[in-house]
């Protein structure tokens, strides 16, 4: 793993049989699974970041989602397995700038989450000025809405789910307990 | 690729990495210490993820630090080697990090007192001239964001919970309060890379902490201790390697598998 904050990359060659590499490639990736939440793809989650072709090799850009997330190792080695299928030569560079955010997330991969029971995070608000605020207990907190039966009666049960990237709820409607997708 | 760092003050970067990364490193295996005895498992969870997010914050800064000494004509050296092969002495977290699990309350102050700095720094670091401090400061800042909330809020449940928790919450908060002077000490190294545009200017966020630490006290209806004998500017401590006794105990646990059997891989 090559670890940087951005790729110095050639402008690709416009050819068509290079578009159609280009196209394979992301098509394979977005059949990747992200190994914590196999219903949505790495992809949809806004973890590969870029394609491109440098040289004879094609440089798939990774970025990390939390700096421990134990399935950042997996999912490298589940890019690889699933390029190696296409047989070019492919290098994965993690990028750790701009930082991954749940922002990226696209908007089938959000509707995928609720799918699978999971609320989808909400837009990142927290934006560094508040750093500077004092956290009081009394602070607002977003609203989270019940992925199953779409309430806003919900309460925070802990801050920590079964994953880094998530938060435990109720729902006070419905009485469902629910994992929602921490905004980051 | 990565960006290379200006090829100047590199003795002094690397030592300011590894107050960094160690920071990180050493708070994330006291929080690991908690696995399987948490209070509830909701805060089993909570403590190792927090630890989990330091660990791999620590990662990132070890690995920059291993870069910066080989490029300096060192042999280059791991995150692991960083991590595992190096003495107390040569360690440079805050003494804070290192002081004992307690009980719940001493884990939730030692995190809250050292969270609410390290949000402020981070932040300071996303500034920096080195991008690749910068970088690595823009990703754990959003991650230590949500552990400062998830602190303070304790920090109330407990102070202003039952007169048992309360007496637990106020005994962690005077017992800790000696060693956050060495959260805004600068000494020469630091000085040096501040002037850089590198380094983050710890002193200079002293008082926002005060009081951003205060609210959240008062909140908690646990009493501010009165200044007593503090770690501070004018004294050395975890930042040059003059660490308390539990750190030695600590690292005896942590680095034990990797230096009795040096190849162990899992």
């Amino acid at each position: 793993m090559v670890t940087g904050i951005a790729t110095n990359r050639l402008p690709a060659r416009n050819d068509a049989a290079e578009s159609a590499i280009l196209a394979a490639i992301w098509r394979a990736l977005a059949d990747v699974a992200d190994p914590e939440l196999p219903t949505v793809s790495i992809v949809e989650l806004g973890i590969v970041r870029d394609v491109a072709r440098v040289g004879d090799e094609w440089i798939v850009t990774v970025t990390p989602t939390y700096s421990g997330c134990p399935a950042t190792r997996i999912i490298e080695s589940d890019i690889r397995t699933t390029l190696a299928a296409i047989g070019e030569n492919v290098r994965i560079v993690t990028a750790l700038a701009p930082a991954w955010t749940t922002d990226w997330i696209a908007p089938e991969g959000r509707q995928k989450l609720r799918d699978a029971g999971i609320a989808p995070p909400h837009p990142v608000t927290r934006e560094g000025w508040l750093d500077s605020q004092p956290i009081t207990f009394a602070r607002s907190r977003p609203a989270v809405r019940c992925p199953n039966c779409g309430s806003l009666k919900t309460a925070e049960l802990a801050r920590f789910g079964s994953t880094p990237c998530k938060a435990q709820y109720r729902c006070g409607e419905c009485l469902e307990p629910f994992d929602l997708f921490k905004a980051h | 690729m990565t960006a290379s760092p200006p090829a100047t003050l590199d003795a002094e970067r690397f030592d300011y990495l590894l107050r960094l990364a160690d920071n990180g490193l050493v708070l994330a295996q006291r929080l690991g210490e908690w696995v399987g005895k948490g209070p509830v498992l909701e805060e089993d969870i909570a403590s190792t993820n927090v630890g989990l997010d330091l660990l791999g914050q620590a990662r990132l800064w070890l690995a920059y630090a291993g870069d910066v000494e080989a490029a300096n004509g060192s042999p280059a050296r791991s995150e692991d080697d960083l991590a595992y092969f190096r003495d107390s002495a040569d360690f440079r977290n805050l003494l804070l990090v290192e002081q004992p699990n307690g009980n719940y309350a001493d884990t939730i102050a030692r995190q809250f007192l050292f969270d609410q700095w390290h949000v402020l720094l981070l932040g300071q670091l996303t500034l920096s001239r080195d991008d690749r401090i910068a970088a690595i400061a823009a990703k754990a800042v959003k991650e230590v964001r949500y552990h400062v909330e998830r602190s303070a809020d304790w920090v109330v449940r407990l102070g202003d919970g039952t007169p048992t928790s309360h007496s637990r919450m106020q005994a962690a908060i005077d017992g800790l309060w000696m060693y956050t002077g060495e959260m805004f000490s600068v000494d020469a190294t630091e000085r040096t890379l501040i002037d850089a545009g590198i380094a983050a200017d710890a002193a200079a966020l002293q008082q926002t902490w005060q009081s951003l630490v205060r609210t959240v006290l008062d909140e908690a209806s646990i009493v501010v201790p009165a200044d007593p004998f503090m770690q501070g500017s004018r004294s050395r401590g975890g930042k040059q390697g003059l660490h308390t006794e539990h750190l030695s105990r600590m690292l005896a646990e942590m680095q034990v598998l990797p230096r009795s059997y040096p190849d162990a891989r899992w």
